[in-house]
């Protein structure tokens, strides 16, 4: 296929063979990777901005990274919420920004739909990457990339989603990815935790973690956070850790080669027992790698892709 | 006001008369004289005026004449927020619609809580208005739920029902003591029904487009119980309830059953409530941001089948211009609001179109049911009323552009959507202020 889209939202918008491309433009940029010159010229003179409104080293690196490699120029801006009003940063930022004519805009804001919002006012393509409580998807197409290397294939497998699926843009890309290429998605947590009509995207819903982790594949923990609520969504961390925590007696339910992700930062001993996560399922260096590699995807496609040596 | 200088004399005829208050349907022509409907005559049966007679005949065939229409929920942000709308280009987009008059809310800086803020918006509208005003004015001071408004001095100064809309009464006793207060001075209450509790964060339905797109949601529910406590409180005072912007299923519920036991309870329903469900707000629009939220399909059908039976009386714009400043914003930054009194009326006889209402009832629930709620002298082509009449045109069709609306702001959800049927002329008080689209200046 051609890839034709000029943005990357969300998942929800790519289709199955929009995935796939990115996957295997992703694994063949994986080989450059290991190259002692890490760098391919393919898009020098273009320019990337990574334009932040939330502080993310994490995924900021990684797409600098990925920029960097393929010679593209990057530009940082980190921009503090609180220093203007919201509103007036993200349009002003962006016709400022607009001015130094960038092929690309990496963004992340706290605001769900921002990338939306300022996909409108510019003319360059935008990356998602993370917005408020809606999407991330570079992160889920590097969790199905580590998933497709660790497994073989995506379709036919069965991937658990535990935790707060409300508050969490990488559950809900990765719901839309996996579901897209055929994966069988389970989200488990208490019903306070569980979004409305969820069951509606094509994922089995259940509030014990021993159900969604039958037989699974995969099981991907999210990061709970006792500050997003006050007392109303779930009674103590203790209670949460007690009813949902990923530990070895629980973990004997999935599958024997199940392969564990987080993305990170995890709770030691709160969402995950310490034995599971030092143990041999974790896969989060592997994560890093293909962050790297699917992120170059995304800037090589929406770039206009091009000699790849 | 502009009526009071129409001294002009004219003749529609050859229109089709549809007046529900009078249940006249069929085609009459109508004189006005000193602003009043001096006559209402088969047509045929009155010879044209002659030239010299000083009566100007204006040939209206093959358009419908109704009384001139009422919205009875309008943000007109004079006082306080000119840069959104003033009394002047409210009414006036409100004249472009078809509309002879509007009732506007209370939620201004100052609120609408004192006779002194009640008489600023009358003297507004009388010297730059260009259709009738009828202010309604704050059931708590501040719009703040704490304590009640001088509620006796507004009713004198000229409000024509309470309302704290925008915020609901959250203290139930409070809203018992207003419902039976407000009974001494014969004005009717209009609750904005959310429980604040349940909406909390929230920003859209919840449902679910809330579940894609990570807003937080505001359950229908946080509307249905509101609806049902106000029941029960206007059962408890024995007062007239008028339920605003009734955009769930639940509440239409609650609302029918009220009145079957004859309860004094009325609502109105929104064209955006009735128009678009949450789907519209997938892709982050901020102007299908609104308070109450789009809601489910099945809300909107809860809604039109409301309509269709009676338990919704009224169809109101809730018209709530916003600047580009509050719109072009990430969408929880964005302010709530839908401008509707352009689209209205279009968007109404829409319902006509897919079954759902007689066009009897259509222009009922824009004229007589508002004016019987507020007891206005309106609403009617009674002979002898004042004459304020709206011509429309069931054939015109015509593409929603903003950029053209008379309202100060854009924020419509409605954008290039073909709309069909549009008011043709408005009539306030025997002048003529809107004529083919165009604002008599
Ligand atoms: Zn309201």
């Amino acid at each position: 296929m051609i890839w034709q889209r000029k943005h990357i939202l969300g998942m929800r918008d790519l289709e199955a063979e929009e995935i796939n491309l990115i996957l295997e433009t992703a694994e063949s940029f994986k080989e450059i990777s290991t190259r002692t010159i890490k760098k391919v010229p393919t898009m020098r003179g273009k320019t990337v901005v990574n334009l932040f409104f939330e502080p993310s080293t994490r995924t900021r690196t990684s797409f600098e990274i990925a920029a960097k490699r393929l010679s593209a120029d990057t530009i940082n801006f980190t921009v503090s919420a609180s220093s203007v009003s919201k509103g007036e940063t993200l349009i002003d930022t962006a016709r400022n920004i607009e001015a130094m004519n960038p092929d690309i805009i990496v963004t992340r804001h706290s605001a769900g739909g921002a990338p939306y919002l300022l996909s409108k006012y510019v003319n360059s393509s935008i990356i998602n990457a993370g917005d408020g409580a809606h999407e991330h998807p570079s992160q889920a197409l590097l969790d199905m990339l580590t998933v497709k290397e660790q497994k073989g294939k995506l379709k036919g497998l069965k991937l658990a989603i535990i935790g707060d699926i409300s508050h969490s843009r990488v559950a809900r890309s990765n719901i839309f990815g996996f579901t897209k290429m055929g994966v069988e998605v389970r989200v488990a947590g208490p019903a306070t935790l569980i979004p409305v009509d969820i069951e509606k995207m094509g994922v089995g819903v259940f509030y014990r973690i021993e159900q969604a982790i039958e037989e699974a594949d995969i099981i991907m923990m999210l990061r709970i956070q006792m500050e997003r609520q006050k007392g109303q969504l779930f009674p103590t961390l203790r209670e949460y850790s007690r009813f949902y925590s990923l530990d070895l007696k629980r973990l004997k339910l999935a599958k024997e080669d199940v392969t564990i992700m987080h993305p990170g930062p995890i709770n030691r001993g709160i969402e995950i027992s310490p034995e599971v996560a030092d143990g041999p399922y974790s896969v989060i260096l592997n994560q890093v790698t293909n962050g790297v590699a699917v992120r170059m995807a995304l800037l090589y496609l929406l770039a206009g892709g091009g000699d790849l040596d | 006001m502009l009526i009071r200088k129409a001294a002009l004399k004219f003749r529609l005829y050859g229109g089709k008369v549809i007046d529900p208050h009078n249940q006249l349907e069929g085609n009459f022509d109508i004189l006005v004289e000193n602003g009043k409907i001096a006559r209402v005559t088969p047509t045929g049966s009155t010879p044209k005026a002659p030239p010299e007679s000083g009566v100007e005949n204006i040939d209206v065939s093959g358009k419908i004449v109704v009384p001139g229409l009422i919205d009875m929920h309008v943000h007109l942000r004079e006082p306080g927020f000119e840069y959104k709308e003033t009394i002047q280009t409210g009414s006036r987009a409100a004249a472009a619609g078809g509309f002879s008059s509007i009732c506007c809310m209370p939620n201004t800086n100052p609120v609408n809580d004192s006779s002194s803020v009640t008489e600023y918006i009358l003297n507004k509208a009388e010297t730059g208005g260009w259709v009738n005003v009828f202010p309604i004015g704050a059931i708590s001071k501040g719009l703040r739920g704490e304590s009640l408004a001088e509620i006796g001095e507004l009713k004198e100064a000229g409000v024509v029902a309470i309302s704290d809309d925008g915020n609901p009464v959250m203290n139930s006793n409070l809203m018992r003591r207003a419902l039976e207060y407000a009974k001494v001075f014969d004005l009717p209450v209009i609750p904005h029904c959310e429980d604040k509790d349940l909406s909390g964060e929230g920003l859209i339905n919840e449902g679910f487009i809330s579940t894609i797109t990570g807003l937080p949601g505001i359950p229908a529910a946080a509307e249905a119980v509101m609806v049902a406590r106000d029941i029960a409180l206007a059962e408890l005072t024995g007062w007239r309830l008028h339920i605003a912007h009734v955009s769930t299923a639940g509440a239409v519920r609650f609302i029918r059953e009220a009145k079957a036991r004859g309860v004094a309870v009325t609502a109105e329903a929104t064209p955006h409530h009735f128009s678009l469900t949450e789907e519209a707000v997938k892709d982050y629009d901020t102007n299908t941001k609104v308070n109450p939220p789009l809601r489910s399909g099945k809300d909107l059908d809860a809604v039109k089948e409301g309509l269709n039976d009676g338990t919704i009386d009224v169809i109101a714009s809730d018209h709530a211009p916003q600047s580009s400043v509050e719109k072009e914003l990430e969408f929880e930054s964005a302010e709530n609001g839908i401008i509707g009194l352009e689209t209205e009326l279009s968007l109404s006889l829409k319902l006509v179109a897919d079954g759902i209402l007689s066009l009897s009832d259509v222009i009922a629930k824009l004229t007589i049911n508002p004016a019987r709620i507020l007891r206005l002298p309106k609403g009617t082509l009674s002979e002898g009323a004042d004459a304020d009449i709206s011509v429309i045109d069931l054939e015109q069709s015509w593409l929603v552009d903003p950029s053209k609306f008379n309202s100060k702001s854009r924020n419509t959800p409605f954008n290039h959507w073909e709309l069909k049927g549009r008011a043709v002329m408005t009539i306030v008080g025997g002048k003529i202020v809107m004529r083919d689209g165009v604002i008599q200046e």
